[in-house]
């Protein structure tokens, strides 16, 4: 057989898809959260005429920049790589999927990359007017494009309003049964949330590293410090929420994918245990060193305190998904989920005490959790798109089916260019990100500073601990 | 003609404006990086990304477009033709990632040799999108084997020397659009050298489109009956003889000092009569010989769908995108930065 190293085509092309959309999805959702904040702070700073929300644009909108360019540069990849891995795939599956995602270049990614522009350059030329319509059409444009590509992903798990063509294509038969898929409305409101609440994460880590560094004077550190932490505090336990319906949907749609997430290798008669944790041992089919409560299983998933459930011992085992990887990256999510709620709830009881901004280990927490949203979000990925194997369409079409007829060599080559070139350019880029990050955002603007010893800071109330020679 | 023909015929015609809007918009921009190498100084290399750095973007967005409605309205064509040209393909991702990138980290970089990388990967990036593009368009040209509804060739059949001189005629055809948008968007001597580099180009490109038309013919037998068949030979002529003029028209204006922005324009015309030949040569095929658009099309339902929004939106895109040029309109000059 045809090989790479070891590995077959599929094997190779599966990896490739993995790593690039890994990689590819980490940007967007920064960008997602990141283009709304941007559109509050641009609000407010027209609203409020208080110009630490200018600068604290200004400080982000770089920020942005570097991170929606390697967003769009990964996901051009993706757009292509359909049809180079995934041929089969595409051809039969086109006539659904493909309009959606046509529909998401129409309107939302030209949307965003025509205000692009006007947003990071154009404020003086337009006027604030015009900017802030072209600041709101880019955050409104990624949250568009979330919604597209997720009612394609929505469907490819839940698959309805089709018909089968004969010559093995998938066949459109009801847009909106296609588009308003099951899991869709659960996987789109826990997708976007996900990517708000770990762009809130990485705004509140960037304000922890500077109160860290004692710039207690910088209102602007204090304010997306505070900002963040309001949303960690409301958004988190939504979060939870909403995980847990999505979950009761997968349930209902995706029953392995569930067993697999919690465990559950064997059927129950008198009440379902919650496996907290242990080793997955999927061919002898049970969980070794298991560590669970009893019956609390059950209540979690509908059902009652004595329910019976099949496990994943009744499943054909070509039917049944990867456990352990399933397994773990679920929890993976769910921990980093609870420590997100955690540390929302101790901003709220710092804040309460007045210690928001003068609560050290608050804020080594905010720093050790800023990246927390975003693994969160690549384990939650995991879990559902590795949950879901063996299909690409669900139920209907098996991931073995839909790959191209490539010569493995071929795969397994741009596999290691992708994995090189990616960790050698979006490595730089994470580094300048991390250089812009480290500079605390500018205490005044250089033109007001000119204007007399205590600035114009008359009208800017609030503004006076910010002349502060402590920076 | 019943009208889900005639749908699949608009798609044809839709996707191939795409592709022409790609082509010409990403094209001076990739061009920009194409002629960096004979611009060395900082000072030039910053001003040349800035006339591009606010709607590059966008531009790059039609190839999605491309790729996307490729997908969508033929996705056997879209099937089939990836896996065939799975090299190149794949090399000009990667050259757009690198080339995207550089357009940010340039400004970030903290050294000279930091910044020059960039400008490497910039020039690299460039240079290799646009070749890897000419050669899928010479690959798809010379032909793709099919076997059933999957693409049935090996993994190197798209290199040949007819494919290798598409991809250098698009090399030089892209640093001529970017030589006639700087002469428009500069001025003072950046302005004058892009003048003189435009005029350079312009023979070369010439002589590319020269080589690759007379080729042409002689890949496929139903290319020479389209093109030299009596009496269609009287239906195609015009295509040749408009090249000409438009060749003509735009040598002197290189030479005419008097218009900036009207080089860049009569390029624009050259490339849209380039394409239409490229149109007469495949029609009705989207794989040549191989497979119709007839063939390719996904059902009715999903191109009428598509359509319905196409006829909205592609209007409104155009007239937003046309906005953010107006926006950055006039010349630009050093030191007016952005960053």
């Amino acid at each position: 057989m045809d090989t790479f190293l070891g590995l077959d085509a599929l094997m190779l092309a599966r990896i490739q898809f993995a790593f690039t959309i890994a990689f590819h999805f980490i940007f967007p959702a920064f960008s997602i959260g990141l283009a709304s904040y941007l559109a509050v702070l641009n609000g407010m700073w027209l609203k409020t005429g208080d110009r630490v929300y200018l600068r604290l644009f200004k400080y982000w909108v770089k920020i942005f920049a570097i991170s929606f360019a390697m967003g769009v540069v990964s996901g051009i990849v993706m757009s292509y790589q359909f049809g180079t891995n995934w041929s089969v795939f595409s051809d039969r599956a086109g006539p659904v999927i493909g309009p959606l995602m046509a529909y998401e270049v129409l309107t939302a990614f030209f949307l965003e990359a025509g205000f692009l522009g006007i947003m990071l350059f154009g404020r003086e030329k337009v006027g604030p007017g015009l900017h802030m319509f072209a600041t709101l059409m880019v955050a409104v444009g990624t949250a568009i494009s979330a919604t597209w590509i997720l009612s394609v992903n929505s469907w490819m798990h839940t698959p309805q309003g089709f018909v089968m063509g004969e010559n093995g294509q998938f066949l459109p038969d009801d847009w909106l049964a296609i588009i308003f898929s099951p899991s869709f409305p659960y996987r789109l409101a826990h997708t976007l949330t996900a990517a708000y609440l770990g762009t809130a994460f990485i705004v509140g880590g960037v304000g922890a590293w500077h109160l860290l560094r004692g710039r207690q004077t910088n209102r602007g550190v204090k304010i997306m410090f505070s900002m963040a932490m309001w949303m960690a505090a409301v958004v988190a336990p939504l979060q939870v929420f909403l995980g847990h319906e999505q979950g009761l949907n997968t349930y209902e749609y995706q029953p392995n994918k569930v067993l697999a997430m919690e465990g559950h290798l064997q059927s129950y008669d008198n009440g379902i245990p919650l496996i907290l944790f242990g080793i997955p041992d999927q061919e002898a089919g049970i969980v070794r060193y298991k560590v669970e409560i009893p019956k609390l299983g059950g209540p979690i998933l509908g059902k009652g305190w004595n329910a019976s459930m099949d496990g994943l011992d009744t499943v054909p085992d070509a039917d049944e998904p990867p456990v352990a990887v399933v397994f773990w990256s679920f929890r993976i999510m769910v921990g980093l989920g609870m420590l997100m709620v955690l540390v929302g709830f101790w901003s709220l009881w710092s804040r309460y005490r007045g210690n928001l901004h003068y609560d050290r280990w608050l804020h080594r927490a905010a720093l050790l959790m800023a990246p927390s949203g975003l693994v969160a979000i690549i384990a939650g990925w995991v879990t559902t798109e590795v949950g879901r194997q063996p299909y690409t369409i669900y139920g209907l079409m098996r991931t073995g089916e839909s790959v191209s007829p490539i010569a493995a060599q071929a795969v397994g080559a741009s596999l290691m260019a992708f994995v090189v070139i990616y960790f050698f350019v979006f490595g730089a880029g994470i580094m300048y990100l991390f250089k812009l990050m480290a500079k605390a955002p500018e205490i005044g603007e250089p033109e007001s500073d000119t204007s007399g010893p205590i600035r114009t800071a008359g009208i800017t109330p609030g503004a006076g601990p910010e002349v502060s020679p402590a920076e | 003609m019943d009208i889900s023909l005639d749908l699949t015929i608009a798609w044809a015609l839709l996707l191939a404006f795409a592709v022409y809007v790609y082509v010409v918009l990403d094209g001076f921009d990739l061009g920009i990086g194409i002629l960096y190498p004979v611009f060395p100084a900082k000072e030039d290399r910053d001003l040349m990304m800035n006339t591009v750095a606010p709607v590059w973007d966008g531009n790059e967005t039609w190839l999605v477009l491309g790729g996307g409605g490729l997908f969508a309205a033929f996705p056997l064509a879209y099937s089939i033709i990836m896996p065939a040209l799975y090299p190149p393909i794949i090399a000009m991702l990667l050259a757009l990632v690198f080339r995207g990138v550089a357009f940010e980290f340039r400004w970030r970089a903290n050294s000279a040799f930091t910044r020059r990388f960039w400008d490497w990967a910039f020039i690299g990036g460039s240079t290799v999108a646009a070749l890897a593009q000419g050669i899928t368009l010479g690959a798809l040209l010379q032909g793709i084997d099919v076997d059933g509804r999957q693409y049935g060739g090996g993994w190197w059949d798209w290199l040949t020397p007819f494919t290798v001189i598409c991809g250098l005629a698009v090399v030089a055809g892209y640093g001529l659009l970017g030589a006639c948008w700087l002469n428009w968007k500069t001025s003072g001597e950046l302005r004058d050298k892009s003048r003189h580099i435009a005029r350079l180009l312009g023979f070369v490109t010439v002589g590319f489109i020269g080589i690759v038309s007379l080729w042409t013919p002689f890949l496929e037998a139903a290319y020479f009956q389209r093109w030299f068949a009596w009496p269609e030979i009287l239906q195609v002529s015009p295509i040749p003889v408009l090249v000409a003029g438009f060749i003509v028209l735009l040598a002197r204006e290189l030479y005419n000092e008097a218009n900036d922005w009207m080089p860049f324009v009569l390029v624009l015309a050259l490339f849209g009569l380039c394409f239409v030949g490229l149109g007469v040569s495949m029609w009705p095929y989207v794989i040549p010989t191989e497979v119709t658009i007839y063939d390719a099309a996904s059902p009715y339902k999903s191109q009428l769908f598509m359509f319905v929004g196409a006829v909205v939106l592609v209007p409104l895109i155009l007239g937003y995108t046309a906005y953010a040029y107006y926006v950055f309109r006039g010349k630009m000059e050093k030191g007016e930065g952005y960053h």
